[in-house]
């Protein structure tokens, strides 16, 4: 810092230190990922002699053909994708019309519908009641449980309503003496406003619905068609001590007869990145977006 | 709205305004119906904990057995155990995730370098993006026996002569689960105090430093008494939770080796109520939880309004 023109010793002390412990994240933080990608890139048998570090040694492409090519996981990552895009968008439009109605001053029923949401982030039904509902709708062994009972949160809600409010009455106001209804002032006039706000809204909502495998281990284990890449790679994490997990067999009876082969723990470094490349590549763009709708949310664990 | 506050004091304008808004009322109808089927209709499951449940009958239709399944639950010293768990590694992981985001956000607060500033801020936002099933995978390799790079570099270091099997040792368990929230969520954490160190009058570093004193003078004497109460508020708010310890981190690390010192609330209601398809005793501890949850938070935002400071709700 240059509050004083000259560095004291304490100065460089304090730099020093700082800028090895940053460093020291970084690289704590990297190295897990940048291992993981080598590995995922390395002749399987080859790595399990150890010592892969940054860097693949034997470079080949044949654990992402193997993984790729099965139509389990090719359809795994269509719904993964479906399932993020669908719960985004319809998430994001829905959360953005309840933030809309209560936060306008002036309307009745405010304060019921903002106490009947906020109170939702304190109590929840536990796991059997809920899934007892889920089954008695339909929606166990259904696509449409990973859509629609999570489309409007309190937490997100909170935060639109908030950056709502600090928006100028006079927009929705002159629109109003122009005749314009809620709904057209809400799709006309709100949501073009809220474009910081609900990028940042959106970006929970896919991170959380693309990491998502509870949902599918509780409601759908038994059908293998709704099956989400998340749950693929928890599976074979959790078989990879045993080598019994189905995929995990399969693969290498598949690899038997061939030159080349894939171990477990190739399969789980190539997992790993094919379910992490989406969210490397997406969030480094909205974080601006996000450093700013977190601190005027408020709290986010 | 000014008109309409005066004009509401005299009767029948509630009506009025009812009819003014039934667009605005129309529209909520929705959101109240969707809200009441998925969030509330579970808490009318509660019924279950009560009963001797069968699937296959209807919920008014089950035996009534009263306090039972809470009895058997406080007899259990599994309960016991899970309820010592949960408590440890909520208080493991909020200590540890307090002391090290801000610990963060005063070193980032110090670099003048934008772009190395910028580089490290998105470089540790990048695991709290990444699922615990991902998160996992990263940490079983990295603590593995079998090349995992802990145990090289302790090797290296000479400090262990042997590979440790970490993830296998009870009592290493909760650190683990402490030290892996870290790096997760450190980046992530320290966002909300470096905005709070942000909005510190910079007139109060000009005059300490016309009284001569250094960084670690400011950063101990203003920075930190500056953000003293967004880390009370934040850490009165987290104790609410200290029931919720997280689930997925413990169920993805967890090996039967571990399990006892691994069990929190989510696992118990899995292994020991619906696998057992003892579904009424798993609502028993379902309810427990979230009863003790809502007192605790209620409790926790209390405490905070008292202390003068913003509530949650």
């Amino acid at each position: 810092m240059n509050r004083v023109g000259r560095k004291t010793w304490e100065d460089w002390i304090i730099d020093a230190v700082i800028y090895l412990s940053l460093i020291f994240l970084v690289v704590v933080t990297l190295y897990p990922f940048l291992n993981t990608l080598a590995v995922s890139f390395n002749d399987a048998m080859d790595s399990s002699r150890g010592g892969i570090t940054l860097w693949p040694r034997k470079f080949t492409l044949y654990n992402y053909q193997t993984l790729l090519t099965r139509s389990q996981i090719y359809h795994a990552t269509l719904v993964s994708a479906a399932r993020t895009v669908l719960s985004t968008v319809l998430g994001v439009f829905c959360t953005a019309m309840a933030a809309y109605i209560i936060s306008r001053r002036e309307f009745v029923l405010r304060r019921f519908v903002s106490f009947v949401y906020v109170l939702t982030m304190y109590i929840d039904g536990g796991l059997v009641p809920t899934y007892f509902l889920m089954r008695s709708l339909g929606l166990t062994n259904s696509f449409w449980v990973y859509v629609v009972p999570g489309l409007v949160s309190a937490f997100n809600l909170i935060v639109i309503r908030t950056y709502i409010a600090g928006l100028s009455d006079s927009y929705v106001e002159s629109a109003r003496i122009d005749g314009a209804g809620e709904f057209t002032i809400f799709l006309r006039i709100i949501l073009p406003l809220c474009k910081p706000v609900l990028a940042t809204i959106a970006l929970f909502i896919a991170v959380d619905n693309w990491n998502a495998w509870f949902d599918t281990f509780l409601y759908n284990s038994a059908n293998a068609q709704l099956s989400t890449l998340q749950y693929e790679l928890m599976k074979v994490l959790q078989s990879a001590n045993t080598m019994s997990g189905s995929l995990l067999q399969a693969l290498s009876r598949a690899a038997a007869g061939t030159t080349n082969t894939v171990t477990p723990r190739a399969i789980r470094a190539t997992m790993t990145i094919i379910v992490s490349v989406p969210i490397v590549i997406v969030y480094p763009f909205l974080q601006r977006y996000f450093v700013h709708g977190l601190t005027l949310g408020g709290i986010k664990e | 709205m000014k008109t309409s506050a005066s004009v509401s004091r005299r009767g029948g304008t509630f009506w009025h305004r009812v009819k003014q808004q039934k667009v605005l009322i129309l529209m909520t109808i929705p959101f109240l119906v969707h809200v009441f089927i998925f969030r509330y209709v579970p808490i009318w499951g509660w019924l279950m904990a009560f009963q001797e449940y069968w699937p296959g009958k209807g919920i008014l239709q089950q035996t009534w057995v009263g306090l039972e399944n809470f009895k058997l639950l406080f007899d259990d010293p599994v309960f016991y155990q899970v309820l010592r768990n949960t408590l440890a590694m909520s208080i493991i992981k909020l200590a540890m995730g307090t002391i090290s985001s801000i610990a963060l956000a005063l070193m980032l607060n110090e670099v003048r370098r934008m772009w190395f500033k910028k580089t490290v801020q998105t470089i540790s936002y990048l695991p709290h993006f990444i699922s615990w099933v991902v998160a996992a995978n990263l940490v079983r390799d990295a603590l593995s026996t079998d090349g995992g790079i802990i145990n090289k570099v302790l090797m290296d270091l000479r400090i262990i002569k042997e590979p440790i099997m970490f993830l296998g040792i009870p009592g290493l368990f909760w650190w683990i689960i402490g030290i892996s929230h870290v790096w997760k969520e450190v980046g992530w954490g320290a966002i909300i105090y470096l905005a709070a160190i942000a909005s510190i009058d910079p007139t109060l570093y000009e005059s300490a430093m016309i009284d001569g004193a250094g960084r670690l003078k400011q950063m101990w004497y203003i920075t930190l008494p500056s953000i003293r109460p967004t880390i009370s508020v934040l850490l009165i708010m987290n104790m609410g939770w200290v029931l919720s310890a997280g689930f997925e981190q413990q169920y993805l690390l967890q090996n039967g080796r571990v399990i006892d010192y691994a069990r929190v609330f989510t696992i118990y209601e899995l292994d020991y109520g619906i696998k057992m398809m003892r579904y009424s005793f798993a609502t028993a501890v379902g309810i427990f939880r979230s009863v003790v949850s809502l007192i605790l938070v209620f409790s926790a935002n209390q405490l905070a309004k008292r202390w003068g400071q913003e509530r949650l709700v």
